[in-house]
């Protein structure tokens, strides 16, 4: 896509950001990024809240369902996955 | 390999996906628990090499939707009214804060906490909810986001685009009522769109 604007950029900053569009596409808004800064402020809060939205979840699974989960699958695997255990 | 050793890297994130699909802790351990049961009765169906992941999202989501969903009160999908984008930006890109070299952005940036945005996230309705979290937590494609919600990539990318921008508002609004920020107008910097 020859030389977007800003407003053709900024259109298109979630297929961008999530990795979405062409290589040429891609290479053609990194290049107008380049010498804009108001396109540049506005892609970069939009990465920093991805960035936020991703730290926010990360949770380690309590011990304790782990091991209630590897014994129903044990028991499971012993007396066949017949029953339903849902 | 076996199951446990194929499966098992992927616990954590699964966990923490149940936690935003069912927002009740005792209801993301029992749909952890499961999917894993399921996926392991379906183990020998699964084809190696192709993607595991999406095959296991793909059985927490199902049992997500068949088990719990229906018996939740919460808003359906015409529930999130229309936000516009770019919300965060109107109101805060390039403006100055009260603190010397640091942005209004930056202010209220830092001061979203973790839970906050597990409790924007949590407001958002389920289909817009899940998207997101496919998408930024669990980094998935449009198209494996597609085939794991089994709807059609242009549904994917509009409940992206909406659920994003509703998740801007909610942490707009968390940062107005802690005062990080003042109550803005939109478009105090001009977005072309």
């Amino acid at each position: 896509m020859p030389k977007p604007t800003c407003e053709e950029s900024l259109a298109q900053i979630y297929l961008f950001l999530d990795g979405e569009l062409d290589d040429d596409t891609r290479t053609s808004i990194e290049l107008h990024l380049e010498h804009c800064s108001p396109c540049v402020a506005a892609f970069g809060l939009e990465m920093e809240l991805r960035a936020l939205v991703s730290r926010c979840c990360r949770e380690p699974v309590p011990q304790e369902l782990r091991d209630r989960i590897a014994a129903a699958l044990h028991e499971m695997g012993r007396s066949g996955s017949s029953e339903d255990v849902g | 390999m076996t199951f446990a050793e194929d499966t098992s890297p992927y616990m954590s994130s699964l966990y923490a996906a149940a936690r935003r699909m069912t927002r009740n802790d005792a209801d993301a351990e029992d749909l952890l628990q499961e999917t894993f049961l399921k996926a392991y009765r379906g183990y020998g169906g699964f084809k190696e090499g192709t993607n595991l992941k999406a095959w296991l999202y793909r059985i927490l989501t199902n049992s997500y939707i068949n088990r719990y969903r229906a018996k939740q009160r919460r808003p359906d999908e015409t529930d999130l009214e229309d936000v516009e984008d770019f919300y965060l930006y109107r109101r805060l890109g390039g403006a100055e804060s009260s603190v010397l070299g640091r942005s209004a952005e930056d202010e209220v940036l830092d001061s979203i906490t973790d839970e906050q945005v597990r409790d924007a996230l949590d407001s958002l309705p389920d289909t817009f909810r899940m998207a997101v979290v496919l998408a930024d937590v669990e980094g998935f494609s449009y198209k494996e986001i597609a085939e794991i919600l089994d709807v059609p990539i242009g549904t994917v990318m509009s409940r992206l685009h909406r659920g994003r921008r509703a998740l801007q508002k909610a942490l707009y609004e968390y940062a107005v009522e802690r005062g990080i920020t003042s109550p803005k107008p939109a478009e105090v910097v001009d977005v072309e769109s």
